[in-house]
């Protein structure tokens, strides 16, 4: 790893959040900074992998309230791209195990002089709750089946990335809408720069009022597959389920697994996306999450990319 | 030694007796004496009225005080004070105690405890089921001999359908009326908030309108079948109010109550993620409030009680799933109604205080609710065109947690007097 020089960055729109809670709030505008922000860094780092200095001397405490392997260490390595220290906490055998509240935990860890809390967490709405009970910067990794920001940013950026624009691309969101929040907020930030969005699943999994919301709803992959330019693939999220919305893994993955049969009613320049972890046979086979059209991995890097981006803007974003 | 208190020069409105006038009014010995008396005394404490509303005191049908066991949400003591400072001179007490309300004895500890308090006459409704657990009936009579004035496992709902027959049966012996609290709890399940676009776009679990559709339907067919007395509430739909007005219509002496909450926010609220609009029955959405305030102001609806539900401002600091549903509301309710329902069409004073007083009085067959002369003297007087921001802070609740904090409310009660006795005076 080498020591980069320091860069410029040209951020196009002025930004002024000091947190990232949801792509729900932020504008179009707000949007495509993160992504140009994050394209540059992206650049700037030889494609993630080197180190640039942009915020040495700043602290990001990473708090994670449920588990996390791809977005935390994510997160991490974003923070020491940038030259930023990192602090890693686990609810398992912490303080919230012996009662505190995870507000008292995050504020425990602020007055450690930290300048970002990344915090996931079961529950919708954790992030804005510490928001307004932490001074320092707020960046949501996950709350439950409400957002996912940063993941939502690194899908939309690998979208750009092979297609050059959002705007007249049409994307479906294929699985557990219900429970997902990839899915709402790639649902925000796709409609937001002028995608078609499909959300597609069973009837107990795709709820008929994101129409009422202005989103497109299918339950048949097959007759929306042939107008599809990307299909995000979300995983059955059965650790939130309360009851089984469908009869068996089996039935579902007959109905809606991508495999080498539905690549053939696809267009032939399909993008295949999965946030991950992939159940291999559930929601995709081998042969798609392996295949020529699959950008899985590059998600990964982008992952990095987009959070460089978010720490890097937040932590210039004046405080008010 | 006779006690006397004149109000003079108020608005006096008392549904029950049709009033609605300016008149002085005389209290004695814990008595209505006289409306315009003639000869009084010089000597008699006088009360100026001007520009205020006299009304019976309020009553309400199911508040939490949750003593014993929950003392760090509320006791009977700062409940009984939260009640006066909203102008309620009558309370029904939940069983959400630890241990609950279904014994003689327990019933026993709450009276003695609200002797103690002062103040507000604090009814208890009793347990239906033993231990609360939706099972067996409580010992239904006991209670009623130690001086119960209703039945409930509220805000617990009664789910198990024999049980409800059985109860609505039983209890005709006691005329005592059985408070069921309308959810079907598979349906309910793990929600926090009203089910509808918002949750869908938050992510949360939401509670579904059919889960109170369904239980408003299987308790008025129940209650139809035996002829029992049922009180459904607090509802909180438009398919339950549908259910409650046909039953009505065809002559079923059901009654039901909502709370001010659903009578004004909506569930747009819970986009802050704040616990404190995390309340139940959850804030629905706007078409569902406009149709509860058009069946408070057509009667459909008969009462309005409060929904407190006093919860430690700890237990509300915390992340939506892990926080209890609860407000306190006693201290807002009388502002919430008469800021939000007097502009709806065919709602007056009369009316707001009919909904607080009079049909609370007769559901619960307890004392007040009018100031017909030779009943007690349970008073509240209203500030009809005060405007005051709310401040949850500023509660006599020992929860400060209320869904209407920071709002600007008109009226405000600024006395409340229970057996001729001023209990609270805002000046």
């Amino acid at each position: 790893m080498t020591e980069a020089a320091e860069i410029s960055l040209t951020i196009p729109y002025p930004w002024t959040r000091r947190h990232l809670l949801d792509l729900e709030s932020l504008s179009g505008d707000e949007i495509r900074t993160l992504l140009d922000v994050a394209d540059q860094l992206k650049q700037a780092t030889g494609g993630c992998r080197n180190k640039i200095s942009l915020l040495a001397g700043k602290t990001c405490a990473n708090l994670f309230f449920e588990n996390s392997t791809r977005t935390r260490n994510s997160f991490s390595l974003a923070a020491k791209r940038l030259g930023a220290d990192t602090v890693e906490f686990s609810s398992a055998g912490s303080s919230t195990a012996k009662g505190e509240t995870f507000v008292d935990t995050a504020k425990t860890i602020q007055a450690m002089g930290v300048d970002w809390v990344v915090t996931r967490h079961c529950t919708p709405g954790t992030p804005h709750l510490l928001a307004r009970e932490l001074e320092c910067c707020v960046l949501n990794a996950g709350d439950g089946p409400h957002d996912h920001p940063t993941q939502g940013l690194l899908d939309i950026l690998t979208i750009r990335q092979h297609r050059g624009r959002i705007e007249g691309l049409t994307v479906a969101l294929v699985g557990d809408i219900a429970h997902s929040r990839t899915a709402r907020a790639n649902i925000w930030g796709l409609s937001k720069l002028g995608a078609h969005v499909i959300v597609c699943g069973p009837p107990t999994l795709v709820s008929e009022r994101w129409g009422e919301l202005g989103f497109e709803v299918a339950h048949n992959l097959d007759e929306i597959l042939p107008r599809c330019d990307v299909l995000n693939l979300l995983r059955i999220q059965f650790e939130r389920q309360s009851a089984r919305p469908f009869p068996s893994v089996h039935e579902y993955a007959n109905l809606y697994a991508m495999n080498v049969e539905r690549m053939a009613k696809a267009k032939s320049d399909i993008l295949i996306m999965a946030p991950g972890p992939i159940n291999r046979g559930v929601e995709i086979t081998p042969e798609v999450a392996d295949g020529p059209h699959s950008v899985i991995l590059e998600q990964v890097t982008n992952g990095i990319a987009v959070r460089m981006a978010a720490l890097y803007l937040t932590a210039n974003a004046p405080i008010s | 030694m006779s006690e006397s208190l004149l109000i003079t020069g108020g608005r006096l409105i008392d549904p029950a007796n049709q009033i609605d006038r300016v008149a002085s009014i005389l209290l004695v010995d814990g008595m209505v004496a006289s409306i315009d008396p003639k000869d009084v005394s010089a000597d008699v404490r006088t009360i100026d009225a001007t520009g205020k509303i006299v009304s019976p005191g309020f009553i309400d049908l199911g508040v939490e005080f949750r003593e014993p066991g929950f003392e760090e949400d509320e006791t009977i003591a700062s409940g009984s004070a939260a009640a006066l400072a909203g102008g309620f001179t009558s309370v029904l007490c939940c069983s959400s105690t630890q241990p609950c309300i279904d014994s003689p004895g327990a019933v026993e500890f709450v009276r003695q405890k609200a002797v103690q308090a002062g103040g507000v006459r604090v009814h208890v409704i009793g347990c239906l089921s033993k231990n609360r657990d939706g099972d067996q009936l409580a010992e239904l009579g006991l209670l009623y001999e130690a001086g119960a004035v209703a039945y409930s496992d509220a805000p617990r709902p009664i789910t198990n359908d024999a049980l409800l027959k059985r109860a609505l049966e039983y209890a005709r012996m006691f005329n005592l009326p059985i408070i069921n609290r309308p959810n079907v709890m598979s349906l309910s399940k793990g929600g926090v908030m009203h089910d509808g676009q918002v949750a869908l776009v938050l992510g949360l679990t939401g509670l579904p309108t059919e889960a109170e559709d369904l239980a408003v339907a299987r308790d008025v067919r129940i209650a139809e079948a035996t002829g029992g007395r049922l009180h459904i509430g607090p509802v909180s739909t438009m398919g339950a109010v549908d259910l409650i007005r046909r039953v009505k219509d065809r002559g079923i002496p059901i009654t039901a109550s909502v709370c001010p909450h659903s009578l004004c926010l909506d569930d747009s609220e819970l986009r802050s993620f704040d616990a404190r609009f995390k309340v139940h029955p959850p804030l629905r959405s706007r078409r569902h409030i406009e149709t509860l305030q058009a069946a408070v102001a057509d009667g459909t609806i008969d009462a309005i009680q409060s929904g407190h539900m006093p919860r430690a401002r700890e237990k509300k600091m915390n992340d939506l799933d892990v926080s209890p549903f609860g407000s306190a509301s006693l201290e807002t309710t009388l502002s919430t109604v008469a800021t939000f329902m007097l502009s709806v069409s065919d709602m007056n004073w009369s009316k707001v205080i009919s909904r607080l007083s009079t049909a609370p009085a007769r559901i619960a067959g307890v004392q007040g609710g009018c100031l017909s002369v030779g009943t007690i003297a349970d008073v509240t007087i209203i500030d009809p065109d005060v405007k005051w921001t709310v401040r949850g802070t500023d509660f006599r609740s020992r929860c400060p947690s209320t869904p209407l904090d920071g709002h600007e409310l008109t009226a405000r009660v600024v006395m409340t007097i229970v057996g001729g006795k001023v209990c609270f005076d805002h000046s």
